[in-house]
């Protein structure tokens, strides 16, 4: 749990995702692993052994024509905060080598893949399944080491890695403000992979203790919710959805209770 | 033609039985090499681990094997600090067993880590905040101080016995023993009981999060409470089957009473503990987070509340009964089913802490993962039972690992005439063939 050795202001970057407005269709998932240089085998058919750092899960309301509706909900890694919004995120607390670390600067959940040393322990904690390993060595097509990011390291077998909020991003806009003589950043200068994929802009991105950015004031609406809201971790991603049935399915409720908003748990 | 080396008036079986029963053993102990050496160079693919199962059958393993070796830390505990003098004649043998169990865990963990070579970050980069840096820590340590309390059995080999420094060093070893019981007793304390912790800080994984005393969560008490009243039955458990297979009582009933006694409170007052937790974790943690208790073992093919029957009746309940009532400890079939089924009940307990937490969904919207292990996990970790058997086996053969044996099986040609001189300074007697 570092604090920031430099005076600068802290930001607590996140994301508003509006699941009225996301179709399913995937872009943010393909950009990612574009971006960040996912790896994948021959055969992706068991998921459970995908690496999507952004997966999009469809559910439905369980009713039958003409009332069935379903939903996709984009996950990402939520960025936890932790219990007190501390910094003691589930999988920050009990990574034993410090292979995963909270910045108060950026509010982003570290993965240092030279560090794992894949113990699966972060895995074991995050109720998010936003954690994955690699089982294999990455293996890339013949001519794909070309086009591959060179700003984001790849990953070797044993260790596990997880969604970044493209970090390498910040840091390129970052470098890009200290040249120009400032250390903040304006919001369409650090923007993350899926967020600029989605066609239907589903997803928003930003500082949400920045009032000047979106996220800022669509994390405040009613219809904010956050997944596993009850369980404390203090996600930084937010969901927006006006139908009663997707906010149910975003947490565990008991048969007599009723969803509370993102904002009534503040 | 090992006699040489079989400890004084002991007999043991001929040498080709000895070798049969090695050879097999150790074949078995090869395939879980090769299994080993799979997961090593292919990388852990070769298991059916994935993204929801991080923590499989070698973590319960891990778990259940510490929690098995904790008669060796709660029988010296009570030799040697509350002073419980019988216990020396079962002493080795836990000590022993402890050895194994630990050296397995410590053999598992090597291979079910994704970056084997980086294991010493734990040491190295260790984060004071999580509970598996304190069980890496007090592990290691124990495993040292086990090490320790097995050596002076080496020592005592007839052969090495002559040398007059091992004859020396053993006996001093053994006058200090005391300390390294002691150790022995706190570091499992920690580490037993953060095994416990590893789960119970989940607060991401409602099944598995407890609250607690300060950092500690209740399964840290638990954890170490549970392995120091299941631990002797697994050393009595192995004391049956090792007078079984050898055909010879190797240990006085009073011993032998004496520890199942003491194991029978011991679980009786865990139960009591467990109890309490289970029903405060189902009636007000688990619905806070929004779960019920029977939401728990519903919805999928294989985890239901035959769990909690298991672990807390027959194998919690069931043996504390038995262990604590004399008439029923001192019927035989009745004690040797009272310890197998408290070393089936921690098991459980340990299989529910590790695997069912990874099973049981969280996200409303994702169901039940289940999950069957690969021949190469289950390869590796019958490698450590193949190696516990080698063990025993030479141990047994070649140590003087119980005082009683002599006493409880007299030979009739016994005679140590020859192996009573002791050899001139620095002269090795040539081993008879």
């Amino acid at each position: 749990m570092k604090q920031s050795s430099t005076h600068q202001k802290m930001n607590k970057y996140g994301m508003v995702i509006d699941l009225d407005k996301c179709t399913g269709c995937g872009s943010c998932m393909v950009a990612c692993m574009a971006e960040n240089n996912v790896p994948f085998r021959k055969d992706e058919t068991d998921k459970a052994l995908s690496i999507t750092w952004m997966r999009v899960y469809k559910i439905a309301n369980g009713k039958s024509f003409p009332d069935i509706d379903i939903c996709y909900i984009p996950r990402p890694c939520m960025q936890c905060g932790g219990m007190h919004d501390d910094g003691h995120s589930p999988c920050v607390s009990v990574c034993p080598a410090v292979a995963t670390d909270y910045s108060y600067e950026t509010g982003i959940v570290s993965q240092i893949y030279t560090r794992c040393f894949g113990c699966r322990y972060c895995m074991a904690a995050c109720p998010y399944h936003a954690r994955y390993f690699n089982w294999w060595d990455p293996v890339w097509p013949e001519g794909m080491e070309r086009s591959l990011s060179p700003d984001v390291s790849p990953r070797m077998r044993g260790v596990v890695e997880k969604c970044s909020f493209c970090f390498h991003r910040y840091q390129l806009a970052k470098d890009k403000a200290f040249v120009e003589g400032r250390n903040t950043l304006k919001e369409d200068e650090y923007q993350t992979s899926c967020t600029e994929a989605c066609p239907s802009g589903a997803i928003t991105f930003g500082d949400l203790d920045d009032s000047t950015h979106a996220v800022y004031k669509l994390r405040q609406s009613k219809y904010a919710f956050r997944l596993l809201e009850r369980l404390k971790t203090n996600p930084k991603v937010y969901y927006l959805t006006t139908r009663e049935w997707v906010r149910k399915s975003l947490d565990n409720y008991l048969p007599d209770e009723m969803p509370q908003t993102a904002a009534a748990h503040h | 033609m090992d006699s040489a080396l079989i400890p004084k008036g002991l007999k043991r079986c001929p040498f080709w039985q000895f070798a049969l029963f090695i050879g097999i053993a150790g074949l078995i102990a090869l395939w879980g090499v090769y299994a080993m050496f799979l997961c090593w160079f292919k990388a852990l693919n070769q298991t059916n681990m994935n993204d929801y199962y991080g923590f499989a059958l070698w973590i319960w393993a891990d778990l259940a094997v510490i929690a098995l070796g904790g008669g060796a830390f709660f029988s010296g505990f009570l030799k040697y600090i509350v002073g419980k003098d019988e216990l020396k004649n079962i002493i080795n043998y836990a000590v022993l067993i402890g050895f194994i169990c630990y050296s397995s865990a410590l053999l598992i963990l090597a291979i079910d880590i994704g970056q084997p070579l980086r294991g010493w970050f734990i040491f190295w980069h260790a984060n004071v905040h999580s509970m598996l840096t304190e069980v890496a820590f007090c592990l290691s340590c124990y495993f040292a101080v086990l090490t320790i309390e097995y050596i002076p059995l080496i020592l005592e080999n007839r052969q090495i016995d002559k040398i007059p420094f091992f004859h020396n060093l053993s006996h001093n070893m053994h006058e200090i023993m005391g300390i390294f019981a002691a150790t022995g007793a706190f570091l499992s304390f920690f580490h037993q009981g953060s095994l416990g912790g590893v789960a119970g800080v989940l607060y991401g994984r409602p099944f598995a999060f407890r609250e607690g005393l300060f950092i500690w969560p209740w399964t840290f008490f638990l954890f170490t409470w549970s392995a120091a009243a299941y631990g002797p039955c697994f050393t009595l458990a192995l004391t049956k089957l090792l007078e079984k297979v050898t055909h010879k009582k190797l240990v006085k009933d009073n011993v032998i009473d004496l520890l199942a006694k003491i194991s029978g409170w011991m679980i009786l007052t865990y139960m009591v503990a467990k109890l309490i937790d289970t029903w405060y974790w189902g009636a007000v943690l688990a619905p806070r987070a929004g779960f019920t208790f029977s939401e728990f073992y519903a919805n999928n093919a294989f985890y239901g509340q035959w769990i909690v029957f298991l672990e807390l009746f027959l194998g919690g309940i069931v043996p504390a009964v038995i262990l604590t009532n004399k008439a029923m400890r001192q019927n035989s079939t009745l004690l040797t089913l009272a310890v197998v089924l408290g070393c089936v009940g921690v098991s459980t307990n340990r299989w529910a802490m590790v695997c069912q937490v990874m099973a049981v969904p969280v996200l409303p919207f994702e169901s039940w993962q289940l999950y069957i292990p690969s021949w190469q996990e289950v390869a590796t970790t019958i490698l450590p039972v193949a190696y516990g058997a080698i063990l025993i086996g030479i141990s047994y053969r070649y140590l003087p690992i119980f005082p009683q044996e002599r006493e409880l099986n007299p030979i009739d040609d016994y005679t140590d005439t020859a192996d009573n001189e002791l050899p001139e300074s620095g002269k090795l007697q040539p081993a008879v063939a």
